[in-house]
């Protein structure tokens, strides 16, 4: 491969501000990074193709990684999980992005994409139903249903942490909670959104919110310790929030149907079940 | 604001003519603390020699190599309660600034500190010491020769520095996102609101709004061209 050496480039002494010399500098950089990245990727480009590659709804990357690693030592067959929001997954799987399995964190977006015929109805199911939980670091903040509903109807906090109900069913289920308890547009400015329920813990974990809702499977998943979350939490009754079904499915460009095909039909073993279980997802 | 409801409003809701605003107040307050922050340090910066320069120049020049999420991380963190900034305001009475518009102005002056510092920096190293020695000569005090001859002298590199500020505060992401919490009329800017928009499948509003910000991101830097080729042809 014939390397250019970026620092001949004629011109470069004609700019003479800071500003030029940066982007002269960050010139290079991509240059270089280019070069790297070209010589880094093509060798390996044709391994991306076997194998399958899932998109996993990010709260629910901690028992797919787990019923991954069980399914390859099944089947052989190598698993890459690739974490986002779902609101994400969909624009990019639209635009052609090469997953062969979608992990949702609704059912919506599932069926879009088998209306616009990106995904396939017959392998479109329902893996996991979350639930949602009110946490707060103090241990003796939320005893039980009575106390945490007067916490919130009081307005008892500094700031109580959710997801963004716009683009995640986390924050749309922490606000039909909400709305339940006619506090639908109560405390406006202590309300702390996340553009994810991730983020939406992890403004309770760092302290800079007092409260949260967040899901079950975040408190009860290992964190970077490994120790149980500390302090005390509410599971709302699941009739105050729309149901948080999790749907799964087979995408229309997959390369690996057939390998497709049998990490779904896993996805419905009592093996992987177990696992979810203990991650807090009902079956 | 001065843009024309009526006209917009047909295009975009509500919620995203609050983010525009908030987003021009956002710029706004932020270029103006730049200023009065950049100003002096660049001026130290061209003068001293003393060993702190190199240091400081390197901790000036970190936002622009830094991704804004280990920003937007550490900020989030020190403003936290158990951070040295949380422990300040809550001490002095103003709380936690994550999630508050303050908490944004001060994350936006970190971020878009070099790109104030470095045009007025080399806008007074450009002048050199001549004209400074000839003020003294005229029995110029150093706060006087700063006034009256440094700070005409730099005038291209702080309308440089103005527009950059401005323009890369718009632009923010990262931090906003890190920091924010997307609380309407506080913390919910134009780029975070896009970003709600794709989220959530809205394309048409988040196309809307995202032209918006290529149309200004555009006019900006071709404004910047502009300056720069006059002030060229002042110097020639």
């Amino acid at each position: 491969m014939p390397i250019r050496n970026p620092s001949s480039t004629p011109g470069a002494i004609a700019f003479t501000t800071p500003f030029s010399i940066h982007l002269l500098l960050w010139w290079r950089l991509l240059l270089t990074a280019t070069l790297a990245l070209t010589m880094i990727l093509a060798p390996g480009s044709s391994k991306a193709t076997s194998g399958l590659n899932v998109a996993v709804a990010a709260n629910f990357v901690a028992p797919a990684l787990e019923i991954s690693e069980t399914f390859e030592a099944k089947t052989g067959i190598a698993v890459t999980i690739s974490s986002g929001s779902t609101g994400k997954f969909y624009a990019q799987i639209r635009h052609g992005a090469p997953f062969d399995v979608f992990l949702a964190a609704d059912s919506e977006s599932i069926t879009k994409l088998i209306d616009q015929g990106w995904a396939v109805p017959s392998d479109h199911f329902t893996y996991a139903v979350g639930q949602l939980v009110l946490w707060s670091p103090d241990p003796a903040r939320l005893r039980d249903q009575e106390t945490a509903v007067a916490v919130l109807k009081e307005g008892r906090f500094d700031r109580l942490a959710m997801a963004n109900p716009l683009v995640a069913p986390y924050g749309a289920a922490a606000q039909d909670v909400l709305a339940h308890l006619n506090l639908a547009t109560a405390w406006p400015d202590k309300r702390i959104q996340g553009q994810s329920i991730g983020q939406a813990y992890q403004f309770v974990a760092s302290g800079n919110a007092d409260l949260g809702f967040v899901a079950l499977s975040q408190i009860i998943q290992s964190n970077d310790s490994n120790q149980p979350v500390r302090g005390s939490t509410w599971l709302p009754p699941q009739s105050w929030y729309r149901p948080l079904t999790q749907d799964a499915a087979r995408l229309t460009k997959s390369m690996n149907p057939e390998q497709a095909r049998a990490f779904l039909l896993f996805l419905r073993s009592p093996d992987a079940k177990a696992i979810m279980a203990r991650y807090g997802y009902q079956p | 604001m001065n843009l024309d409801n009526t006209t917009l409003s047909s295009l975009l809701d509500h919620s995203a003519t609050d983010a525009i605003a908030l987003t021009l107040r956002l710029a706004t307050v932020t270029t103006i603390a730049l200023l009065v922050i950049a100003i002096p340090l660049a001026w130290w910066l061209s003068q001293t020699r003393s060993r702190w320069r190199a240091p400081v120049s390197a901790l000036v020049t970190l936002p622009l190599v830094l991704p804004p999420t280990v920003l937007g991380f550490y900020l989030l963190v020190l403003m936290g309660p158990s951070g040295v900034i949380g422990q300040v305001t809550d001490a002095i009475g103003l709380g936690l600034l994550s999630f508050t518009f303050t908490g944004l102005v001060i994350g936006s002056i970190i971020f878009s500190l070099p790109f104030a510092v470095q045009p007025i920096q080399h806008a007074f190293e450009s002048i050199g010491p001549r004209p400074l020695e000839v003020a003294m000569t005229l029995r110029a005090r150093p706060l006087d020769a700063f006034l009256t001859v440094s700070l005409p002298m730099a005038k291209p590199g702080i309308l440089v520095a103005t527009i950059l500020s401005f323009a890369h505060t718009v632009g923010e992401f990262g931090v906003v996102l890190m920091i924010g919490g997307n609380i309407a009329g506080q913390t919910r800017v134009v780029s975070t609101e896009i970003y709600t928009y794709v989220e959530s499948m809205q394309y048409t509003q988040a196309h809307w709004l995202a032209a918006i910000m290529v149309v200004f991101s555009f006019a900006v830097l071709l404004w910047l061209a502009l300056l720069k080729r006059q002030a060229r042809g002042v110097l020639s």
